[in-house]
């Protein structure tokens, strides 16, 4: 939170202006106060409300909040993800949403497993396509931890053997947006296909159990919940920790100038690559955690749309900045909750006019304009 | 030409409502055995009434399909207006309590409409033969011989003859004698029909251990024609593939034109493309409705009247929207990219307000429809042809605009060095807009094309934009040249794919390759050789 605001644009006049900060503390004390009090919430005073407050109450959390406060919890940890790239990289994937979905069916692969397990009941969509046995690719999927390490691995190796190619190639800029959108573009056709094995148009759904605990009661709800904010939570210090370090200083010289980090006898190539892929993975824990929460995950997720809305949530908050993108992604996403129901016309409106006034007028988003606000008045 | 034709034809028709009318006319016994009794004494009865084409016959045969004839006591009834006529005498009658309606079971109606198809052999109309020829041709194992020798009598129109000719070959194979088997099945080693085909196999047919066709000799012959005719069958399906190749290519280069001058010539990322497209078949709906309202005699004619004004809507909100928001993003590629996502996003929301989220109907002109038939099966639709020279036209006056305008002049001095251009006095402001206005004005013109092929509705646009840019980028960008080509190859190798792999797994296979391609040439196919610096 301390980080001074920085140009993405190498050849615009604010890459020299960008200057280092002098080592400081990892967080200021009001950094750790707040950290420290969005864990209480998350961790103390949501499930209580949830849990002991009694239904009636003025003070209850219905579970259709906690759900929905679950899955902006997700959204966030995109926008991290996508900030770390963007903000700090200047590397604009279009292809953000693939990842997370990656994710999230690996999740729905051991929850459905777990749903079979359970009831004997194949999924629906092998039912459909008159399947008895699950495909090779669904082996071992029954292990949480398998699972889980799909959920991380996948993602991660996609981005790590496609960024390669990229890095390698010096792909960047526009190109580089291009042809992520591509790629979440061909793999969403994939899944949309019944004969690739992940429920198709329909999606992985239909889940029943986790880790043994019945999925839907308000105590799973809340217990992912409590795991989604101390994930986010946890990202939040990685990514403070890797900008702050030599890899994400390095990394911010890449944005700004990389022709002149080359001729200091860096390769951006690896540099790149690992906060590509470290992106990648968070993004893939971000939907594991997403799946159960919204009981579905389809393709529609890698729609390039949704890709691009990941880029707006971070532009919105303030890229290059770390609360930035979480602030973003919440208020956005809580935005839309809210309008789609009450508005749905004026959604589109309002989401558009978003993306066109927040790059006209605040390229920093609202912590950017915070900033000038703060420098202005004191 | 065909002069003697249809004198000679006027004459047997006069010859038969006059002169012979005794001998010929449809008796009164022949239609009671057409209308009444058991299924087979009805289509043996039909089949021998049809030896004698009289329009007598045909009337009747409208009758009977029409269930207005009736049999009251051995006496045939033809329902005319709101009375019944006795056949035999052509005078009203009453009839009586016990007439009963003709019923015609879908046997018995299959071979009526087939007999009222052969009787069309003998029309005064070169239209109306020709398509009873077609229709006969589709199903020739149920085809009486000497039907079509009388009409290959009188028939003088090159074309019928010939389909004729084919006809009475294809009839001729189920003859008891074997020359004729033989004759036919040489020459029916012409013809081009799916249908002669099946009916060429089915006398190889084997498979209760004896042959249908006895005689090896013919055997021989029957397996030289299949052979020559799947042959050419092949051709014309390559060919076919190559032509739907091309057209999906030429929509996919209408596109992505317009994204080649405002990104390739002027750098701008410009992600409400497809919008444009849109809004330009919008264009054509709106042009389309205007019609109907005021020149519903016109209305055919909308489409010609909407191509400027595609152009002219959907290059006004271009210039538009360059004035309000791209001009301040200029060199901020990754801006402009969100913005104009956010763009589209308005314009969709905007089109979704004013005409409804459902598709709307644009209807296709009559001087577009059907198509050229260039083989029995293959069939180049009129209005994919259309499309190909709209886009070749589009192409040209574009590349003359570049090349040759003093607009064109401008636009490549501004692309290669800004600075330069402003000190020279040009102004670059002004150049920008009416580029921009250009390359949205030529989308606008896709969606023009696009409405005659495709729905239309508010998301048409995002389906096209990601096949743009792979279209702008693997050509190469500011390359017109490389655009052609990549739009042609990729729309000419997806098709090729489909036919292999199915619809999704090719689009896939395509943007993979286009990945890897780019990895190997980061510039396009058809870069330009320079030392410019990188940005």
């Amino acid at each position: 939170m301390a980080v001074a605001p920085s140009s993405s644009n190498a050849s615009s006049a604010h890459g020299a202006r960008a200057q280092l900060q002098p080592p400081t503390a990892f967080l200021p004390p009001w950094g750790w106060a707040t950290l420290l009090l969005f864990l209480l919430l998350i961790c103390v005073a949501a499930p209580v409300l949830a849990l002991a407050v009694p239904h009636g109450s003025n003070l209850h959390l219905s579970q259709y909040w906690v759900a929905l406060a679950g899955k902006i919890l997700c959204y966030a940890m995109v926008a991290l993800a996508m900030d770390m790239v963007w903000g700090y990289a200047g590397i604009l994937s279009l292809g953000h949403g693939l990842f997370f979905a990656l994710g999230g069916y690996a999740m729905g692969m051991y929850l459905n497993r777990a749903m079979t397990a359970a009831s004997g009941n194949l999924p629906d969509f092998m039912q459909f396509m008159q399947w008895t046995h699950f495909p090779w690719y669904w082996q071992g999927t029954e292990h949480f931890a398998y699972a889980l390490f799909l959920a991380l691995a996948v993602p991660g190796l996609l981005a790590f053997v496609f960024g390669f190619f990229a890095f390698r190639s010096r792909i960047k800029g526009v190109y580089f947006s291009i042809i992520t959108q591509a790629l979440t573009y061909a793999a969403m056709l994939l899944f949309f296909r019944n004969e690739t094995g992940f429920g198709g148009n329909n999606g992985l759904t239909d889940f029943k159990v986790l880790l043994g605990f019945p999925v839907g009661t308000m105590a799973m709800s809340v217990a992912l919940f409590v795991a989604s904010g101390v994930a986010l939570a946890g990202m939040f210090l990685f990514a403070r920790w890797l900008v702050r370090s030599k890899f994400g200083r390095v990394l911010t010289a890449i944005r700004d100038a990389e022709s002149r980090v080359m001729f200091c006898g860096y390769d951006p190539l690896w540099f790149k690559l690992g906060v590509w892929t470290a992106s990648a993975v968070m993004c893939g824990l971000a939907g594991a955690l997403y799946a159960p929460q919204v009981g579905i995950i389809n393709p529609s997720e890698m729609s390039p749309a949704n890709s691009i809305e990941i880029a707006i949530w971070t532009a919105i908050g303030g890229r290059g900045t770390l609360i930035g993108p979480i602030v973003g992604a919440v208020l956005v996403n809580a935005s839309k909750s809210w309008l789609t129901v009450a508005m749905p016309e004026a959604w589109l409106y309002l989401l558009g006019g978003l993306f066109i006034v927040v790059t006209l007028f605040a390229p920093y988003g609202i912590v950017g304009l915070w900033r000038q606000w703060r420098l202005r008045h004191g | 030409m065909r002069r003697p034709g249809l004198v000679l034809r006027t004459l047997l028709g006069l010859t038969l409502l006059a002169v012979v009318h005794a001998a010929y006319a449809l008796t009164p016994q022949e239609a009671l055995a057409i209308a009444g009794g058991d299924t087979d004494s009805r289509i043996a009865a039909l089949r021998q009434a049809v030896q004698h084409p009289d329009p007598q016959l045909a009337t009747f045969l409208h009758k009977l399909l029409n269930d207005e004839v009736q049999i009251d006591g051995g006496m045939v009834q033809v329902q005319q207006g709101n009375d019944w006529i006795n056949l035999a005498t052509g005078q009203a009658v009453t009839p009586s309590a016990n007439a009963e309606g003709v019923v015609n079971n879908n046997y018995v109606r299959k071979q009526l409409e087939s007999a009222r198809a052969a009787l069309d052999l003998f029309s005064p109309s070169r239209a109306a033969r020709l398509k009873a020829v077609r229709q006969m041709q589709d199903d020739p194992a149920s085809v009486d011989r000497g039907l079509v020798e009388q009409a290959l009598k009188i028939e003088r129109d090159p074309e019928i003859r010939k389909r004729l000719q084919l006809l009475h070959a294809a009839v001729l194979l189920t003859s008891p004698d074997a020359a004729e088997r033989l004759a036919a099945a040489k020459e029916l080693a012409a013809s081009n029909y799916p249908a002669v085909r099946t009916l060429l196999l089915s006398r190889l047919d084997h498979s209760d251990g004896q042959h249908t066709e006895i005689d090896p000799t013919v055997r021989a012959q029957i397996e030289k024609s299949l052979a020559a005719i799947d042959e050419r069958l092949a051709w014309s399906e390559r060919l076919g593939t190559l032509f739907s190749g091309i057209s999906l290519g030429s929509i996919l280069l209408l596109a992505a034109l317009g994204l080649a001058v405002t990104y390739g010539l002027m750098g701008v990322i410009n992600m409400a493309q497809g919008e444009f497209i849109m809004l330009g078949a919008y264009a054509t709906y709106v042009m389309q409705g205007l019609f109907q309202r005021y020149l519903p005699a016109e209305v055919h004619y909308s489409l010609l009247a909407a191509v400027p004004f595609s152009f002219l809507v959907a290059g006004g909100v271009g210039m538009l929207v360059e004035r309000t928001i791209i001009r301040r993003l200029y060199g901020r590629p990754l801006e402009t990219l969100l913005a104009t996502w956010g763009i589209s996003l308005v314009l969709i929301q905007a089109v979704r307000s004013l005409f409804g989220p459902q598709n709307v109907q644009v209807d296709n002109p009559p001087w577009m429809s059907g198509g050229l038939h260039v083989m029995a099966n293959l069939i180049l639709p009129y209005n994919r042809m259309v499309i190909i020279a709209f886009t070749a036209l589009v192409l040209l006056a574009m590349g003359l605009l570049i090349a040759r305008t003093r607009l064109g002049l401008f636009v490549r001095a501004v692309t290669q060095n800004r600075a330069m251009a402003s000190c020279v006095g040009v102004r670059t402001a002004r150049v920008d807009m009416l580029a921009f206005g250009l390359g949205t004005g030529i989308a606008g013109l896709a969606g023009c094309a696009l409405t005659q092929i495709g729905n239309v509705s508010p998301e048409m646009g995002t389906g096209y934009i990601v096949d743009c840019f792979m279209v702008v980028v693997l050509g190469g960008v500011g390359q017109l040249t490389g655009t052609v080509a990549a739009a042609l190859g990729l729309g000419v190798v997806n098709t090729l794919l489909e036919g292999v792999a199915g619809a999704v797994l090719a689009k896939i296979a395509v943007l993979i390759a286009i990945i890897l391609f780019i990895q190997k040439r980061p510039q396009g196919m058809f870069a330009l050789k320079g030392r410019s610096v990188e940005t």
